[in-house]
């Protein structure tokens, strides 16, 4: 880089030598861009499709109203676990979304404080930790102190892993909201916490949903962590202090199996899980734009 | 309210209404909030540190730092190194970075500059729907499917042409190192490009606008203004994906090969420090044994915070190198 | 497991509360629950009970959980499915964690029983005092292989393995399919020139503790070099998490061998060998699952106390010599007299009635000397120190 001058003014310096090679540099670059995003299409059609192709046959609608049935007797489903993964990953969600939103506000008012660094290491090394470690962790902090697996357990080492990725998308969302926004705010004598809640976040809204949906994705496919905490359980439960079946659980057991049966129906599982997921997105999205439309409305 | 008015009532306020007005206004209560919150996610932080830390107390005392330098896992004489699966995390995962990241950010200029608008929301849906895939359905895939029809036949391609290099060194294998670099790099895509997606598009367009009235091209833009303004939240979702490919278990599990190697040849098998908790785990059956997988849980902790010390230290450096009137 | 450290659990707590606090939809911790749960009927179960087929649960039924092993339980879930239309008062709970799990859950009491398919060693028989192992059923492990003639045809035939031959794979020391080894020992098969590619199972798991016991025993040089365990240092080869990991390495690589269970080699086709007994010969555990029960029956007149026995190269003409046992593990002195009662009531089922399921799911039930042991010490089984 061109120590003395500043881009822009660098880049018109170039302009004026060089225009052709900056045209044809600016279109292979493009083009690179779109050929990446050929390249990750192919991967994520082909893993979807093969999803599909495996899972479709053993879709019913018993599958979605039945309770699992061993080898060798037909039928049979996933209701527990749909349930189940709704109930440990909505515990997830209600201790993870408000801890990480509120921690999100401390680090971007005060990043360079001792604790806005800290909280910034930490988020960091928190992903880094593999799922099985969260686990066992909580499996130390509730199985073991209260004596019994429990859908609560499992929901709070989902809440574990799901916090960095939500605290750290919803911290960089809240930096690329225009200063001058805050600052309208509170000049006008919006408290802090108004200033956050009604101008911030909204501006920052569809990337913290960004953030949370990510979070969900990743929290509601991992089958690690359930084996020490959720546990599972064949039967109908809601109740959070006892095991629960999750879906993730559910297709690693049958995809261990060495049955054709259970196999095509980890398949199934997995097309029913991802469905959930895109599902719920769907919903985030819409009631996300509905909002904003609103606000503008107002 | 005259405005005289209320500077007598405040001349009244005692520092006890001053809190209790404080308090009625909601900043006091918020701001507790949010060092609550923080405190809580440091202190989960710590105390994960510190169980994996007490809960290796027994492999720590036997293998001392021999513990990151030792090449035998052995469970039946019960000596344990990490080394192995040290290296194959960090030659995984950077591998994997340096292939994602790339084709990630490129993705992610192609949905927020150049995509039309009729392709831009089923191809970000198409993305983000890759995160909710399951980890063990990617091992599976990766197994039966991608591992086979891609990862060998690129394999013997590299080993054919550029077996001169170590890391392309044969003999060749379906399950390699190169195999868990090739799946945790499609694994961390979604993470990549949904965040830097969503930093680009939050970018104000007088950003753009300003580059593109001074005659730059929309090349030059992104590179000298768009990226520049947003490298922090780049950044954030960079060490985001990095955490997930270092932290990865069933997935690597699956194509890896789980084998000691210490080659640098990428195509051959090795393993990871995930990998080897996620096989062992629940079947150590002795004290020793079940420490020193803790260890090594303890060592990717200890990796982690390193990569992001270092991480910070670069940000810090290229932060100070970027003329200013580019963030302006 | 972790040692659990109080103020930590407490500001887990706290957390939890915190959470709870924010967010109403979540409900705040319970208070620790012991051991026996009635498990209280939730409005739900309405569509359970209009299920056909899936057995209505009483209002007020047992809960009874059970963590362990793999390799059993895609039986244990079917018996426990069948079981709860005998019984419809309990609920039987089995989760699959690994039999180092297993133990460690029954060990810690966060579970009502456990499996293994490992033999406690008395490490861990000393940590749970009282505790008894029961076999239940026992499963053969084969060599799955893979491997193209030299007419460019996949070779099906049942490939046989002479005594120490698989031992000699596994340490490297047979490196090729035409071994004069191999090749005298099938003269129906063409076997082509090439590199053996060991493929062994990379997670922790019964069916390796079974495999190197088998190892261990015929040879004194793997027993030496490597040993018996869960997991163990291979001297060569590609790690496969699970039988699914290594039957997909075994079916992509050709020439690559591994060992499976018998239920996966043969409800996936995959073709497989079988290794010669230590009476010379081979028996097909395949078509003649009875060759398991041979080997059962040979270790089976007395097993003592532990009820634990390995029965791998077993002498008999007729025994298969990779089996193994897999077993439930319970204190002989329950705190919980229902819950006591209904495990024994629930196991006698399981030995008598459960025998079919058994042998529809290719595991092989026990014989009948040991199925008697196992009953007479289930009869012992007591109550806060009263029979049961």
């Amino acid at each position: 880089m061109e120590s003395a001058l500043s881009p822009v003014r660098a880049a018109q310096h170039r302009a004026r030598s060089n225009y052709r090679t900056r045209q044809i540099v600016n279109r292979v670059m493009l083009a690179l861009c779109g050929l990446a995003a050929l390249i990750a299409v192919i991967p994520l059609v082909w893993i979807l499709g093969y999803v599909v192709q495996r899972g479709v046959g053993a879709l019913s609608l018993d599958f979605f109203t039945q309770l699992p049935t061993p080898v060798g007797v037909p039928g049979g489903g996933i209701l527990n676990a749909i349930v189940g993964s709704a109930i440990v990953v909505g515990i997830a969600c209600a201790i993870s979304i408000p801890v990480s939103l509120t921690a999100a506000f401390y680090v971007y008012a005060r990043p360079n404080t001792l604790l806005g660094t800290l909280i910034r290491f930490s988020t960091d090394v928190l992903s880094g930790v593999p799922s099985i470690i969260m686990g066992i962790f909580a499996y130390t902090v509730f199985v073991l102190t209260q004596g019994h697996f429990s859908a609560l357990s499992g929901g709070f080492a989902l809440a574990i892993i799901m916090t960095p990725i939500v605290l750290r998308t919803t911290e960089e969302m809240l930096k690329l909201v225009p200063k001058t926004l805050r600052d309208g705010s509170l000049a006008l004598g919006a408290a802090d916490w108004r200033t956050a809640l009604n101008v911030l976040l909204p501006a920052a809204m569809s990337g913290v949903i960004t953030g949370i949906m990510l979070g969900i994705a990743r929290v509601a496919g991992e089958a690690a962590p359930m084996l020490f905490t959720a546990f599972g359980n064949p039967f109908f439960s809601t109740a959070l202090d006892q095991p629960i079946a999750t879906l993730p659980h559910q297709i690693y057991v049958y995809a261990i199996s060495p049955y054709r049966d259970w196999q095509d129906k980890a398949w199934a599982t997995a097309l029913v899980l991802i469905a959930l997921v895109m599902g719920l997105e769907i919903i985030a999205r819409g009631v996300a734009s509905w909002q904003e439309r609103k606000l503008r409305g107002r | 309210m005259s405005v005289i008015a209320e500077i007598k009532r405040q001349k009244r306020n005692s520092p006890w209404s001053e809190l209790v007005r404080r308090i009625e206004h909601g900043d006091v209560i918020f701001r507790t909030l949010t060092v609550v919150a923080g405190l809580l996610v440091v202190l989960v932080t710590a105390a994960t540190g510190f169980e994996l830390w007490q809960n290796s107390a027994l492999a720590r005392a036997k293998f001392g730092l021999d513990f990151l330098t030792g090449t035998n896992w052995d469970p039946v004489i019960e000596d344990f190194g990490a080394l192995p699966f040290l290296y194959g995390t960090i030659q995984t995962s950077i591998f994997a970075l340096l292939i994602a990241v790339p084709i990630g950010l490129g993705i992610a200029i192609f949905l927020s500059e150049l995509a039309p608008a009729w392709l831009r929301q089923p191809l970000g849906f198409l993305v983000e729907l890759l995160a909710a895939v399951p980890s063990v359905i990617f091992g599976l895939w990766g197994l039966y499917v991608f591992v086979p029809s891609v990862v060998k036949p690129f394999a013997q391609f590299l080993n054919d042409n550029l077996g001169f290099l170590p890391i392309f060194q044969g003999p060749v294998f379906g399950p390699s190192r190169l195999a868990a670099t090739l799946i945790l790099s499609i694994m961390v895509l979604p993470t990549l490009v949904a965040i830097s997606r969503d930093v680009f598009l939050a970018i104000p367009n007088a950003q753009r606008e300003g580059a593109l009235g001074l005659g730059a091209t929309q090349w030059e833009m992104i590179t000298q203004n768009l990226i520049p303004y947003g490298l922090s939240g780049i950044l954030g979702a960079i060490i985001l994906a990095l955490g997930r490919a270092m932290g990865e278990t069933i997935a690597v599990t699956m194509v890896i090969g789980n084998n000691l190697d210490l080659s640098a040849s990428l195509l051959h098998p090795g393993y990871t420090m995930a990998s080897i908790i996620a096989n062992e785990f629940t079947e150590a059956t002795t004290d020793l044994y079940r420490e020193a997988l803790i260890e090594i849980g303890l060592v990717l902790f200890a990796l982690t915070l390193l990569v992001n010390i270092i991480a910070r230290l670069l940000v810090w450096r290229v932060a100070r190198r970027i003329p200013t009137e580019a963030r302006a | 497991m972790f040692k659990s450290s109080g103020l930590i659990a407490l500001l887990m707590m706290a957390f939890a509360l915190f959470a709870a606090a924010c967010a109403p939809t979540a409900a705040p911790t319970s208070a620790p629950v012991v051991q026996t749960v009635v498990v209280k009927e939730t409005a739900a179960p309405q569509v359970i009970t209009a299920t056909p087929g899936a057995p209505a649960p009483a209002s007020g039924s047992l809960a009874m959980n059970g963590a362990g092993a793999t390799f059993p339980f895609p039986l244990y879930s079917k018996w426990f499915y069948d079981y709860a239309f005998v019984d419809p008062t309990v609920k039987f709970n089995y989760q699959s964690i690994g039999s180092g799990g297993g133990i460690a859950q029954i060990t810690a009491k966060t579970v009502d029983f456990g499996a293994s398919d490992a033999i406690l060693n008395d490490e861990q028989l000393a940590k749970a005092a009282g505790i008894q192992m029961f076999p239940t059923v026992a499963g053969a492990e084969v060599l799955a292989y893979n491997l193209l003639g030299e007419d460019g045809k996949p070779i099906t035939a049942l490939l046989k393995l002479p005594y120490t031959a698989t031992a000699d794979i596994f340490l490297g020391k047979i490196t090729k399919w035409n071994d004069p080894i191999l090749q005298q020992a099938n003269p129906d098969i063409k076997l082509p020139a090439k590199d053996i590619i060991v493929v062994h199972r990379s997670d922790g798991s019964g069916t390796t503790y079974i495999f190197t016991d088998y190892l261990s025993k015929v040879s004194p040089e793997w027993k030496e070099k490597v040993g018996n365990a869960t997991s163990v240092k291979w001297p060569t080869g590609l790690g496969g998490k699970g039988n699914e990991g290594v039957s997909g390495l075994v079916s992509q690589n050709d020439g690559a061998i591994g060992y499976v269970e018998l239920a996966y080699a043969l409800t996936n086709k995959l073709p497989y060998g079988i290794p010669q007994n230590k009476a010379g010969e081979y028996v097909d555990v395949g078509k003649t699952p009875e060759g398991v029960q041979q080997a059962m029956s040979d270790f089976g007149a007395n097993l003592g106390d532990k009820l634990a026995i390995s029965i791998v190269d077993a002498p008999g003409k007729n025994s298969y010599p990779i089996a193994g046992y897999t077993y439930l593990l319970n204190y002989m002195n329950q705190e919980d007299c229902t819950k006591g009662k209904k495990f024994v009531e629930f196991f006698k089922w399981a030995l008598t009635e459960g025998t079919k399921d058994a042998t529809d799911l290719k595991y092989v039930p026990l014989p009948d000397d040991v199925k008697q042991q196992v009953l007479g010490k289930l009869d012992k089984m007591t109550c806060k120190g009263n029979p049961l």
